[in-house]
């Protein structure tokens, strides 16, 4: 439904639940996303802590352990493949080959005990049978493509002697090496400081310009997706309440969660107002409320947002949202005070 | 204090009324807004011995508190004997003022010591030299027993809502510890005052008899908040207290800071990453790199003209929430130094893109001067500076200071864009 009729997408999601079975109860962390990347685009996937994003990532490379579970109909293509059929050497080929993955925290993400020119040399042995001297002049000439200053020195350096960003640097040569067609970024950026932030997401943002790379970024901060993303996904409570075009989400914002997360971001140079809130605290994955699951939270909701779950209701070009106010938009001038609001002070 | 009247500020670019903060009240003896021709002389005004009190905008004449050359050395040991062979310069002789009532914002990227510089005035670590005042009181004169009693005017809150509560008290005991430790009160009446306090902060007053886990991240930095409101404070260090919330949860703890500041007349240093944060509650902001203050100026100005190319690479790297707008970004190459081994002079000239950098800057330790009305910042090649040309030449210096504002059109632009 979200993706384009022309060009088949790259990676396609289709119904994935995935389900932590834990002694406190069922977990239902992702819980029937559908999303998709086509060749070459960047699309962000925006949400809070806990809203799903990380796991639905995750599900894609197949790396969720027990209690967690990717539950039966879920469906994730790529390349034209069934992710969810593939066995687990397959699986392994498309990892780092087709598929790579760039973490938040690059210093857990290295191993600590060898170089990191040995580690970026490991994946193209690995993943493509390079002699110990071509995997090296890879790992050097990577290092250099992501614009480290002296490579043939730095590759022979532990992680601990690198810097926060040259650590994601590495990370990202690392995630570069087999050319993948996808690289999935789950917060790349948020252990960085801001203008080393800037530097990264400039990188990220030319490599991909020249290698034609797809990408999905994972992240809280709606100021970076606005910078990169393409196509924005908006995630909560394990499902996705809005997609769109970028500039038409930051213009045209449908759901009131996604109203109430731009309200609520303090800009530079914005007026010194009272900051918007969006009263109470998710809900935890066990307990998603019937019906909407924002409806505690939100200004507008009726008794039909606790009855009736929202569909994706289609607001725009390439826009949909899971919002009843598609179906009932003069109930938008009629907001109250949520019901997580009252009683406490906001 | 003899500093700070209007006739010996310089006024050199300044229009009428730019001076004061947004938000703050009108000040009675704001005498550059009232005579805004009055006295243009292009002299900045430093004072290395007693740096700036930089009150510019403050609604009392009376600081509340005082810094004066705060410097933290950490010794750096080597060898058998653990000799001294270095040492990290986290915080080397920071000066600010702030009012009663007043926030003061310290932004800066990790390391540029401005966590040292909260816990050095409220002496949670020991500084190395320099003064803190506050009230009047010398508060690195003080013995243990008078430290104890000052803590209850002045608090702290950390960033981490996880680490910073302890996990085998309830939060009823976390807030009631104080009310104990400071004899304020006990049994019946510390109970009631717990119960009130959690009111205060938005937490229902049941939850007295959970624990913390029990507690989402915004709830728990509720419990901080109430825990260091307990003993009565006038001060409070806020120590990157939302940079661990979701953005919906961020924003109604800063209401909270703000609405508690207002109703009891807090002070706060807010000291943040976050420019954007920083700019909505700090009523002046302060811009620490490699330890030092590089640029001291109410809210508004600084963010509307940065004058530090420091500052300017800052400001331009915050990623704005709107995609219609591509701003000029000035992208910083390289990594903050190391601040066991700052560079000479400037300690931002290795990666300064003024473009009339040049040797002197390498050689001159820029002192922080006031370049417009309560804007100070610490730079030679931004005018008017005390350091005059031949000064500057004799240490090598080839280019002549001149204004340099990269951001001024970009950032009119990202305005009004809520």
């Amino acid at each position: 439904m979200t993706s384009s009729a022309v060009t088949p997408p790259l990676l396609q999601i289709d119904n994935l639940r995935t389900y932590f079975h834990t002694r406190a109860g069922l977990a239902r962390a992702v819980d029937g996303v559908s999303l998709s990347v086509l060749p070459g685009e960047t699309v962000g996937v925006v949400g809070e802590s806990g809203c799903g994003k990380s796991v639905t990532a995750l599900s894609v490379l197949r790396l969720i352990r027990p209690p967690g579970r990717i539950e039966q109909g879920s469906r994730i293509a790529f390349e034209g493949r069934d992710l969810l059929a593939l066995g687990d050497e397959e699986i392994r080929e498309v990892r780092g080959n087709r598929i790579a993955m760039i973490f938040q925290e690059p210093m857990t993400a290295l191993n600590p005990v060898f170089t990191v020119g040995d580690q970026i040399a490991e994946v193209a042995r690995v993943h493509a049978g390079a002699s110990r001297k071509a995997a090296w002049a890879r790992a050097v000439e990577m290092l250099t493509l992501v614009g480290i200053p002296a490579p043939e020195q730095r590759a022979g350096e532990y992680p601990h002697q690198l810097s926060g960003g040259m650590r994601q640097r590495v990370m990202i040569a690392m995630a570069l090496v087999m050319s993948p067609a996808l690289v999935i970024a789950d917060e790349p950026t948020t252990a960085l400081d801001v203008t080393i932030q800037a530097q990264i997401l400039e990188l990220l943002a030319g490599l991909q310009q020249r290698l034609s790379t797809a990408v999905l970024l994972i992240t809280h901060d709606l100021g970076v997706i606005a910078e990169v993303a393409r196509r924005v996904v908006v995630m909560y409570g394990g499902e996705v309440v809005e997609e769109a075009p970028v500039e038409e989400l930051f213009a045209h914002a449908h759901h009131p969660y996604t109203e109430g997360l731009l309200a609520a971001m303090p800009r530079v140079g914005m007026e010194r107002e009272r900051l918007a809130v969006i009263p109470g605290t998710v809900p935890p994955p066990t307990a998603w409320p019937s019906g909407c699951r924002f409806r505690d939270r939100c200004s507008y909701a009726w008794d039909r947002c606790a009855r009736e779950h929202p569909p994706l209701y289609p607001v725009g070009a390439g826009h949909v949202s899971r919002c009843h106010l598609a179906d009932e938009p003069q109930r938008r001038a009629r907001p109250h005070l949520p019901l997580a609001a009252e009683g406490g002070r906001a | 204090m003899t500093e700070g009247s209007g006739e010996e500020r310089g006024v050199p670019d300044s229009g009428p009324g730019t001076s004061r903060a947004r938000g703050a009240p009108p000040e009675p003896n704001d005498r550059t807004a009232a005579q805004p021709g009055r006295n243009r002389s292009s002299a900045p005004r430093i004072d290395p011995a007693r740096p700036p009190d930089a009150r510019g905008s403050t609604p009392t004449p009376a600081p509340l508190l005082s810094v004066r050359g705060l410097t933290k050395h950490f010794p750096i040991r080597r060898g058998l004997f653990s000799r001294e062979v270095g040492a990290v310069r986290a915080v080397e002789g920071v000066s600010f003022d702030i009012g009663a009532g007043e926030t003061l914002g310290v932004v800066g990227e990790s390391g540029c010591g401005k966590t040292t510089t909260g816990r050095a005035i409220l002496r949670l670590i020991e500084p190395t030299g320099g003064e803190v005042t506050f009230d009047g009181v010398d508060v690195r004169a003080l013995d243990a027993e008078a430290l104890r009693r000052l803590r209850r005017q002045m608090q702290i809150i950390f960033q981490d809502p996880f680490s910073s509560l302890n996990p085998r008290m309830t939060v009823g005991a976390i807030v009631r510890e104080g009310l104990t430790v400071h004899r304020i009160a006990e049994g019946a009446a510390a109970d009631a005052r717990v119960r009130q306090l959690m009111d205060e902060v938005g937490l229902r007053p049941e939850y007295a008899s959970r624990y913390p886990h029990e507690f989402s991240g915004g709830q728990r930095q509720r419990v901080g908040i109430a825990r260091a409101l307990s003993v009565g404070p006038r001060f409070i260090v806020c120590d990157e207290p939302v940079s661990a919330l979701d953005v919906s949860v961020q924003a109604q703890v800063i209401n909270l800071l703000q609405d508690l500041q207002r109703e009891r007349g807090l002070t706060y240093l807010f000291i943040a990453h976050d420019l954007s944060v920083v700019e909505h509650i700090a009523s002046r902001v302060a811009v620490m790199y490699l330890g030092k203050v590089v640029e001291l100026a109410t809210a508004e100005a600084l963010y509307r003209e940065p004058l530090m190319p420091y500052t300017q690479a800052l400001l331009s790297a915050v990623p704005v929430p709107d995609p219609t707008t591509r701003k000029r970004r000035i992208v910083l190459t390289g990594d903050v130094p190391s601040p066991a081994n700052p560079p000479s002079g400037c300690v931002f000239h290795p990666r300064c893109h003024h473009p009339q950098k040049d040797d002197a800057c390498a050689r001159i330790v820029p002192p922080l001067e006031e370049k417009a009305a309560g804007h100070w910042v610490a730079c030679i090649k931004q005018p008017p500076t005390a350091v005059d040309w031949p000064a500057q030449q004799e240490a090598g210096g080839t280019r002549r200071p001149e204004r340099y504002q990269p951001l001024r059109g970009a950032a009119q632009e990202g305005r009004g864009t809520s």
